[in-house]
């Protein structure tokens, strides 16, 4: 964060340490390593952890651990919770304008702009959480005594390029629909513009959202990305923010256990636009259940 | 089996109702052509090993040739008609499925190693009532949930596989052409011949050329094609390893993708499920079309206090099971597909006693000539065995036990696949508890190995992504709305 308004006044500011989000905690990468991140103006801004291979295997641990409970919390649980990180990150609307001007430029009104849409699409994944089942799921009409349905399923672990962009409307717009279907994620933040993402895990970290839904890496996209591209206990990989240089070997590498793969597009979408459901049923599989009837 | 139990007489399917040709070119723009290079591969009926037919083999021309003329009908024809004009093609097709089903089905014994009373009353009916299904879904796509405005992909490159011919090349191509897609399919080598009468069946119905292309050869000829730069779409089932090379092969392009691949299904036995209906289900899970099923129950799971009974009812049912020439009406299993598949068969078998499983076959004679290999279950299975974690893609169980709920789950989970699995179980409540943590895509509960063209299937993790079947099993065929 830029803290020369701070500074300027007659008291010294008190500065944050910008550390990663891993299983609920915030730990300092285990390298030791950091990298600065500077602004929109190419100040230094902060030393943000410079995440590792060991740092992305442990935050898919803790990925791991959480998805039990979460895709297994009701969906109307799943939806107070995201509720719940509207709510707090309401709290923090100024915070979050004041980083994301700091970390995108541009007029100060758009920056608040984009935490505004970010908060609205918070809720908006929130209710989405207990009708998405009614809208993809299915009974269906077999030629046989049977009753059978389908419903979807999150699966599993998914590992998210973050937008490199759009620091924050971006990011959740990418990470709550994954979460919402009961996805647990690892996210690598932007990795020229950190900073509003890991503001958001202290959002999300006093939201009552289970520890290790949500692992948040900051760091070096191309070090980084292909370690969880070919994790195998990774089931999903959203290239949204991945470079279009790095695409092709992340999918190669995603293709050693099968993962499901969201592509990134030609150029970053515009997040301002209505999202649709596309990204909430991209990382869901469907389960079809078959019984027979009798008597 | 000679079964002292039944003494049964003969009672074979008459073969005087399919007419096979001496040879079969590629079928491309909408008649067959002979192959650029004239490269040929024999078809044989793995029940006598007779040679059936000699296939073309599609080499790099060739495939060209079917890409560009799935291109132009894409361009000229199919891609702009309107639905209700698809349907009526579809419709057209399904039909004729319907009244040629007896040729095909006895064509489908021939070529594959089928019992005649699967391919005439499961995989027949099924691919007719697939044809069916999709087209009512043609004109009506702008209801199906996918936004306004569904649009095509384009051109489908289509591989399948020799378990299930015709029932894959149904799955395959009724929802790419209700959607207002055009297909070049390759069927597999071992198994060309009911996907070339179904080249005939398009001609009968009056499809525009172009519109379905087949063209035969092996899985060279299947690389060129998946990877051909004029395709929009793949679909494959088959192995997970070749999906995965597939998968590879697509990274970095625009090119959509559906995979359908292996599995390791868990079929679990609760103490209180009804034993001779659990048996029965086992029995199916197992022995359908000599467990060449991809969702195959391979993996009994059974739980401890009734094991031996499952077990006793188990191999007492195994000996009435009659092996044997795939035409006769009576016979309940069929003949291997291939020496290859055979000899994959064997050698993992033998790698399960190898590795200490205690393996077990009913007396059984096989037949001299042809691809046989008798039921089998292998007990004292452990997880690590490899008869528990690799896809065998033929008639052998392996049985395994467990004490809790819990322990069944952790079992039947423990796997890189994720395709189907079954239980068994008079409780409802325990029926679904154990189907919500089953990580498969199909779950068959007091059945197994049912299918449907309105029910999903696809699988979880490396059994592939993607679904066939249902309003589902349309979106792998239309382009991502923005």
């Amino acid at each position: 964060m830029r803290a020369k308004k701070t500074d300027e006044t007659d008291r010294i500011g008190v500065r944050k340490t910008y550390k990663l989000y891993i299983g609920g905690a915030f730990p300092r990468s285990e390298s030791g390593r950091t990298y600065p991140v500077g602004d929109s103006h190419g100040d230094f801004a902060a030393n943000a952890a410079l995440a590792s291979r060991k740092d992305a295997r442990d935050a898919v641990v803790a990925a791991r651990a959480a998805f039990g409970g979460w895709s297994r919390a009701t969906a109307y649980n799943r939806g107070q919770v995201l509720y719940r990180v509207a709510e707090v990150m309401e709290g923090r609307r100024d915070q979050f304008a004041t980083e994301v001007h700091n970390a995108e430029g541009g007029k100060p009104d758009a920056a608040a702009a984009a935490v505004d849409a970010a908060i609205d699409r918070v809720v908006w994944y929130a209710g989405w959480t207990d009708k998405v089942a009614q809208v993809v799921g299915a009974a269906n009409p077999v030629a046989g005594p049977f009753f059978d349905f389908s419903v979807p399923e999150p699966t599993g672990i998914v590992a998210i390029v973050a937008p490199a962009t759009s620091s924050l409307l971006g990011l959740v717009s990418v990470l709550m629909p994954v979460i919402a279907t009961g996805n647990t994620t690892v996210v690598l933040a932007s990795e020229l513009r950190p900073l509003p993402a890991i503001t958001l895990t202290e959002a999300l970290a006093t939201s009552d959202l289970p520890g290790g839904v949500v692992n948040m890496l900051t760091g070096k996209v191309a070090e980084v990305a292909p370690w969880l591209a070919s994790h195998a206990d990774v089931n999903g990989l959203d290239l949204t923010g991945a470079p279009l240089a790095l695409w092709r070997d992340l999918e190669i590498a995603a293709a050693d256990n099968l993962k499901r793969v969201r592509r990134p597009d030609d150029v970053e979408p515009d997040w301002s636009r209505d999202p649709g459901t596309d990204r909430l049923t991209t990382f869901l599989e469907t389960k079809t259940v078959w019984h027979p009837l009798g008597v | 089996m000679t079964s002292k139990l039944f003494p049964y007489s003969p009672a074979p399917e008459s073969q005087a109702i399919v007419n096979i040709a001496s040879s079969y070119g590629l079928f491309i723009g909408g008649e067959f052509v002979e192959p650029d290079d004239g490269e040929t591969f024999k078809t044989i009926n793995p029940a006598s090993e007779e040679v059936l037919a000699e296939i073309s083999e599609a080499g790099p021309r060739d495939i060209d040739r079917a890409v560009a003329a799935a291109r132009k009908a894409f361009d000229g024809v199919w891609g702009s008609m309107s639905g209700k004009e698809r349907a009526k093609y579809l419709f057209r097709i399904a039909r004729i499925i319907q009244e040629r089903s007896r040729e095909l089905a006895v064509l489908e014994s021939l070529d594959n190693g089928k019992p005649i009373k699967e391919s005439r009353d499961v995989d027949l009916p099924l691919v007719a009532a697939h044809f069916f299904y999709y087209a009512g879904w043609a004109d009506k796509l702008e209801h199906a949930g996918f936004g306004a405005n569904p649009k095509p992909i384009g051109v489908a490159a289509q591989v399948i596989p020799w378990n299930f011919p015709l029932m894959m090349l149904a799955w395959k191509i009724a929802p790419a052409l209700a959607c207002g897609n055009t297909v070049v399919l390759k069927p597999a080598e071992t198994t060309p011949l009911t996907a070339l009468v179904f080249a005939e069946i398009c001609q009968q119905a009056g499809l525009p050329a172009g519109v379905v292309n087949i063209v035969t050869g092996a899985g060279e000829t299947g690389k060129m094609l998946v990877g051909h730069e004029g395709v929009d779409k793949v679909a494959f089932t088959g192995s997970t390893e070749v999906g995965r090379a597939i998968a590879k092969t697509l990274a970095g392009s625009r090119k959509r993708l559906s995979l359908e691949l292996g599995g390791k299904a868990a079929n679990i036995v609760f103490d209180d499920a009804p034993i001779d209906e659990a048996v029965e289900g086992i029995v199916g899970g197992i022995f359908f079309n000599q467990g060449h099923v991809c969702c195959a129950g391979s993996r009994l799971l059974v739980q401890e206090s009734v094991a031996d009974e499952v077990l006793d009812r188990l191999r007492r049912r195994m000996s009435t099971l009659r092996l044997g020439d795939p035409l006769d009406k009576n016979t309940d299993v069929g003949a291997i597909n291939s020496y290859e598949q055979l000899a994959r068969i064997r050698e993992l078998s033998d790698i399960g006693e190898a590795e200490g499983a205690e393996r077990w076959s009913p007396a059984c004679e096989l037949p001299e000539r042809g691809f046989w290999f008798p039921p089998t279950i292998f007990t004292g299975v452990t997880q690590a065995h490899r008869i528990a974690r690799e896809e065998i893609f033929g008639p052998v169980l392996s049985v395994l036990t467990f004490r809790t709920p819990d322990e069944a789950i952790e079992k039947a989970n423990n796997t890189p696949y994720g395709l189907s699995a079954g239980v068994w179980t008079d409780k409802g409540s325990r029926i679904l508890w154990t189907a919500d943590r089953l990580r498969a895509g199909v779950v068959w509960a007091n059945t197994f190995n049912k299918f449907d063209p309105a029910s999903p299937f696809g699988g979880y993790k490396e059994s592939g992504f993607g679904r066939e079947g249902g309003r589902h099993g349309l979106e792998a065929y239309l382009a991502k709305g923005k």
